[in-house]
């Protein structure tokens, strides 16, 4: 293992943000900030329950728009997968999500804070098996 | 309406902090899952700074009793450690092996112009609707 591209400051910052932007939601509106749940449910929601999800998801999209637009060059994107393999990198992100309620935000930040038991084995469950993908996918293409 | 206002205005900051953060590039997730390889420790951090702050907040806001805009906080209603979660778990996992997308930053990084994101982001829709629609009917 070599340690590279660590960017220690930046990753702080952003968590922290994130962080604050969880507790928003929580100290606000009394909602934890997951993200799979939060869209997942309002795809199947109405009236007030589906606004502030879509609401929410809004203002993730429009933060990339932002960079986009403002920053232009700055904001870094590297994605090596083709269209097949984010196909089904996306149902299955969709699938595992739903059925093991939640993903990084929800299980990894929001119920790891909480020191939720389910959401602490659901983050070492997918960090293992996003690791053992990786291994096997990058090592042995 | 205050309610959408505050939830936008929360993801427009967690949208930034993803971005900062660089959560929003698919190769630097896919170096934090490549620890056996050129392992990068970022996500950790990013993970780290993010529980710092909330861990603190959600606690704060507990002790107050209920959220200032709602009636009442709302938490899981699951506690155990059943089969659908940790096959969910793992099965996102891949997926998120696969991509280096989690679904945060997939909306994220739909705004910055290639079109595998909105497949990307279509099959997850598309997968959670199977779930939602279909198959959680079975295990609830």
């Amino acid at each position: 293992m070599t340690v590279v591209n660590f960017t220690p400051w930046s990753a702080l910052t952003g968590g922290a943000l994130i962080g604050l932007a969880a507790a928003g939601m929580w100290w606000l509106l009394g909602r934890l900030a997951g993200v799979s749940g939060i869209l997942g449910t309002a795809l199947i929601s109405r009236g007030e329950d589906f606004t502030w999800r879509a609401a929410f998801i809004a203002g993730l999209f429009l933060a990339g728009v932002a960079a986009a637009v403002l920053l232009p060059g700055e904001v870094q994107f590297n994605l090596e997968a083709g269209y097949g393999q984010v196909l089904l990198a996306g149902a299955l992100v969709g699938l595992g999500t739903q059925m093991g309620s939640g993903c990084t935000s929800g299980h990894g930040v929001c119920g790891v804070s909480r020191l939720s038991p389910r959401s602490i084995v659901a983050t070492l469950l997918f960090m293992v098996a996003g690791m053992v993908t990786v291994y096997f996918w990058v090592h042995q293409p | 309406m205050r309610r959408a206002i505050v939830a936008f205005v929360c993801g427009l900051v967690f949208g930034a902090g993803l971005i900062i953060s660089q959560m929003s590039n698919p190769a630097k997730v896919i170096g934090f899952l490549d620890v056996t390889g050129n392992w990068d420790p970022s996500l950790a951090l990013v993970m780290a700074g993010a529980i710092a702050v909330f861990g603190v907040l959600y606690r704060l806001a507990l002790r107050q009793g209920t959220p200032l805009l709602a009636p009442q906080f709302t938490l899981p209603e699951k506690d155990s450690l059943d089969a659908p979660l940790m096959v969910g778990a793992l099965i996102f996992g891949v997926g998120w092996g696969l991509g280096g997308f989690c679904p945060g930053p997939a909306i994220v990084s739909a705004a910055f112009g290639d079109a595998r994101v909105w497949v990307f982001l279509a099959a997850m829709i598309a997968g959670m609707l199977l779930y939602r629609i279909g198959l959680r009917r079975t295990h609830d």
